[in-house]
């Protein structure tokens, strides 16, 4: 059934008409033309299309976009709006990716984990991390640029 | 003045098209200026590559022998076009760091165009770690040349002898005339010069001032900002999304399709054309749902073999083995086989490439000119593919590879980008086809499932016989690089798709050093086997019997590197060794590990490779790639299998064909060996073949029990900890 679903978009207040039951992601990538967040299995089991609702990571691919009414949806593309975020320049620095696809999924779910854990551990980092996939292997890479980011963090916003 | 028109090639430009190429270092105003001033180079991969496009039915796009240019441009910029693809592993980085060393420019001056079949001369495709032993050397000779000329031309600008000149980030001076300077921007404009290349001296290794320092990915920022466009982006007024209804097993047969509840939803558009049912919509989820709705039956295709019998299966389809390789005599190798004898095969199952990004493409007429944004490792052989399917001529079809999401091997083939061309056409419409998870693995041509039998002898710590026949996996590293006298190898099959029909129940391809897993595993794990039947050390062991001087250093370095300690077999501890060579380079590895003899899990604490590639021209990259491969090779090592009956894959997603995770991170150390001035080898797949061994080697140090099946699952462990 259509309707109207109305949320803030990185910042900026955005309505759909569309069937509440159809996932975000697709609402994402199609109707709104925000690619940065990926498709790579369907069924929440990659992570590739990571997306923080309110301060939570979802996997858009499975969440309806009727649940994120009235709520605030951040994507890849709203991560360093003004400047790289210390995540990303992290993830630049560590060269923390080979072919970049699941890379926004793990630099959003990344930046979420350090709204709730600014200091994480190294165990805190990989249990958050471990349901994200990366067939290029660069998980070594991303543990240590997500550690640079929390240190980086230290005593500071984001 | 009005520069020359190039006189070579056809370099169709055509308009450029919304909403591509618009990220990233590249500018495209420089490509689109081409036609304009500056300094060109043009030159090949190598004389084998270059004929290969000969043979193919068709080609075009750009000059017809070679495959890469380089152009100084009058604002200062240089940009090199490549037909290679970037799959992330790092071929824009590593040829903008050749270019900005032997040219003397700022690296940060380079723009790299790679994969696009308008604007990048031929490539045959990416894949078989080919790009730096073949494509590499070329653009250094080119940057020489290039630097070379601009030298040439400074001297007569300057008054001065070429040979006292200074080149330093594109400006070039002169010592003794103090404020005597000039750019290369400069020198070239309003020229156009163009030269081939001539065989001018690239930079000795003791005057090379970049290679083996830290460079910045030339792809990091479009990547950590999601700005990084791949197939599957490219979104068009009128884009429609197609879903296409697929078999449920390979043989199966469509015996009829009733589409009209699809066709019942609003906006979708069916397409049926030569056997392909596709459900177009503006929105992907939608067009997927609609398909849903289709009634189709399918003939079930006859009953075939499945993962637990394939391999039986392979023996009894296979012709018998061709002898790849003989030497001595193997009765006199069984008479002298005074220590022992040890006869074992070896499995391993078909695996999936599993890239995260599955086969996408999208495809756009216009004016009669059809483009496909295509994940493909091999952009010019989806261009012919398109052109077929079509009956296009060549300058009706363009292919963007722009960047790729993962290819591994998985993307040497593109049936996905000729499906989206063919509903484009049909539709009238831009057409977008994007698989999904049980698409990617269900035509996924798997690494194919292999066996391996070794029977080998040794006496007094040296082998002395080795009888190996390898079915499906192919021959390459199937002969053993020990000095052993008697010694036969005959293989037959492979990845290559010369096998017996159905033999394999579905395609096979290329996977990450195709062949070379497979043999290396049997390899090190026989000759690991033979070190514990004559109680000899395996390091010691390898050492005795192994003459060639590159693969004892890598051992030698990663053991001494590792702290190992002598020891036999099992000794509790846990640790493996193995080495190996692909394509020229090689590679030794050791494995810490620990068993869990309950459960038969295995935990990889630590994993040290030594590699030896050459002159390495970007360690980073390599260390990106070894890493990678780790981490990649403890899937195939330990967890990664596909499934399957009848014709049916079973694996469908990720939770049924478990991948490498975060929690699985070994402590990795990557030593690169210093090879001097030694051609530079690829570093994509060497890394990954003594992942299997290493580990098997490992696991039975740790509980003695020898494992002779990959993937090495906890039930295997179990299994094999029963017998041992």
């Amino acid at each position: 059934m259509e309707r109207t679903i109305s949320f803030r978009l990185n910042g900026k207040p955005t309505s759909v008409k569309t069937d509440g039951q159809r996932m975000l992601l697709w609402v994402l990538r199609s109707d709104l033309g925000l690619t940065g967040t990926k498709f790579g299995c369907g069924e929440g089991l990659c992570g590739a299309c990571t997306v923080i609702v309110g301060h939570e990571a979802v996997r858009s691919c499975v969440t309806p976009v009727q649940a994120v009414d009235g709520k605030q949806v951040l994507t890849i593309e709203g991560i360093g709006q003004n400047g790289l975020h210390a995540v990303q320049q992290a993830f630049l620095n560590h060269h923390a990716f080979q072919c970049g696809y699941c890379t926004a999924g793990m630099i959003v779910s990344a930046y979420a984990l350090l709204l709730r854990t600014p200091h994480p551990t190294r165990e805190q980092i990989v249990s958050h991390m471990d349901d994200h996939l990366c067939r290029c292997g660069a998980h070594g890479r991303i543990v240590e640029a997500i550690q640079e980011a929390a240190g980086a963090r230290t005593g500071g916003a984001a | 003045m009005t520069p020359p028109v190039i006189a070579r090639g056809d370099l169709a430009m055509g308009e450029p098209v919304t909403g591509e190429l618009a990220t990233g270092d590249l500018k495209r105003r420089d490509f689109f200026a081409i036609a304009g001033a500056g300094l060109f180079v043009f030159f090949r991969s190598s004389p084998a590559e270059a004929q290969e496009p000969a043979r193919l039915p068709t080609r075009q796009s750009g000059p017809t022998d070679l495959n890469a240019y380089l152009k100084i441009g009058a604002d200062g910029r240089v940009a090199c076009m490549a037909g290679k693809v970037e799959l992330g592993q790092g071929v824009m980085t590593e040829l903008a760091l050749v270019l900005a060393e032997e040219l003397d420019v700022a690296f940060d001056s380079i723009d790299v165009l790679v994969g696009d079949t308008d604007l990048c001369p031929y490539d045959m495709g990416t894949f078989g770690s080919m790009t730096t032993p073949l494509l590499i050397p070329s653009v250094r000779h080119a940057g020489a040349e290039a630097r070379a000329v601009l030298v040439q031309m400074a001297a007569e600008k300057l008054g001065a002898p070429a040979e006292r000149l200074q080149v330093k980030s594109g400006v070039i001076s002169d010592p003794g005339q103090p404020g005597a300077t000039v750019t290369y921007a400069q020198l070239v404009e309003g020229k156009r010069i163009e030269r081939h290349l001539a065989g001018v001296a690239v930079k000795p290794a003791s005057r090379l001032q970049m290679f083996g320092k830290p460079a910045r990915r030339k792809d990091a920022l479009d990547k950590v900002t999601g700005q990084a466009k791949y197939a599957g982006d490219m979104l068009f007024p009128g884009l429609l999304h197609a879903a296409i209804l697929r078999p449920p097993a390979h043989g199966a047969k469509l015996k009829s399709a009733d589409t009209s509840a699809a066709e019942k939803v609003a906006g979708v558009q069916v397409i049926k054309d030569s056997g392909m049912i596709a459900v177009l919509h503006s929105r992907p989820d939608i067009a997927r749902e609609a398909l849903a709705a289709v009634k189709a039956e399918f003939e079930n295709p006859p009953s075939g073999p499945d993962d637990a019998t394939i391999f039986d299966h392979i023996r009894k389809t296979a012709p018998q083995p061709r002898v790849v390789g003989q030497t001595g005599d193997l009765a006199e190798g069984e008479r002298l086989s005074t220590g022992g004898i040890v006869e074992n095969t070896y499995l391993n199952s078909y695996v999936a490439h599993a890239s995260i990004e599955t086969h996408s493409a999208t495809a756009r007429f216009e004016d009669g000119k059809i483009t496909v944004w295509a994940s493909s490792q091999a952009p010019f052989q989806v261009k012919n593919a398109v052109m077929n399917a079509l009956g296009l001529p060549a300058d009706k079809v363009r292919i963007v590879s722009r960047y790729v999401g993962g290819g591994f091997g998985g993307k040497t083939e593109a049936d996905q980008g000729v499906e989206a061309a063919r509903l484009a056409k049909i539709a009238g419409q831009p057409v977008q086809v994007v698989y999904n998870r049980q698409e990617e693995f269900f035509y996924d041509r798997f690494r194919p499932a292999a066996v391996m039998k070794i029977r080998a002898g040794v006496a007094a710590g040296k082998i002395v016989l080795w009888d190996g026949q390898v079915w499906g996996a192919g021959e390459r590293e199937a002969l053993p690089f020990y000095d052993i006298p008697h010694r036969r190898t005959a293989s037959v099959g492979g990845w290559m798709g010369a096998n017996p029909p159905g033999m394999n129940p579905f395609n096979v391809g290329a996977w990450r050093a195709p062949s070379v897993n497979s043999n290396t595993f049997a390899r090190e794990s026989h000759v690991d086997a033979l070190a514990a039947k004559a109680g000899i050390d395996p390091l010691e062991f390898r050492l005795n019997n192994l003459s060639n001087p590159r693969i004892r250093r890598v051992l030698e370095i990663v053991a001494k590197q590792f702290g190992w300690k002598p020891g036999r077999a099992p000794s509790g501890r846990g640790v493996g060794i193995a080495c190996g060579v692909y394509s020229n380079a090689c590679n030794a590895a050791i494995a810490e590990v620990t068993v869990d003899r309950a459960t038969g899990a295995v935990r990889v604490k630590r994993i040290m490779m030594a590699l030896d590639v050459g002159l390495v021209v970007n360690p980073d990259g390599i260390r990106q790639q070894a890493e990678g491969s780790v981490m990649m090779g403890l899937g195939y090592a330990l967890t990664e299998e596909v499934k399957f009956r009848n014709g049916e894959v079973l694996v469908r997603n990720f939770d049924s064909y478990p991948l490498p995770r975060f929690s699985w991170l070994p402590q990795v150390e990557i030593v690169l060996v210093d090879a001097g001035e030694a051609a530079s080898l690829g570093g994509g797949e060497p890394p990954i073949i003594t992942m299997g061994a290493v580990l098997a080697n490992a696991i039975y140090d740790a509980v003695g029990a020898r494992l002779l099946q990959l993937p090495m699952t906890p039930e295997r462990v179990k299994a094999a900890l029963a017998k041992a």
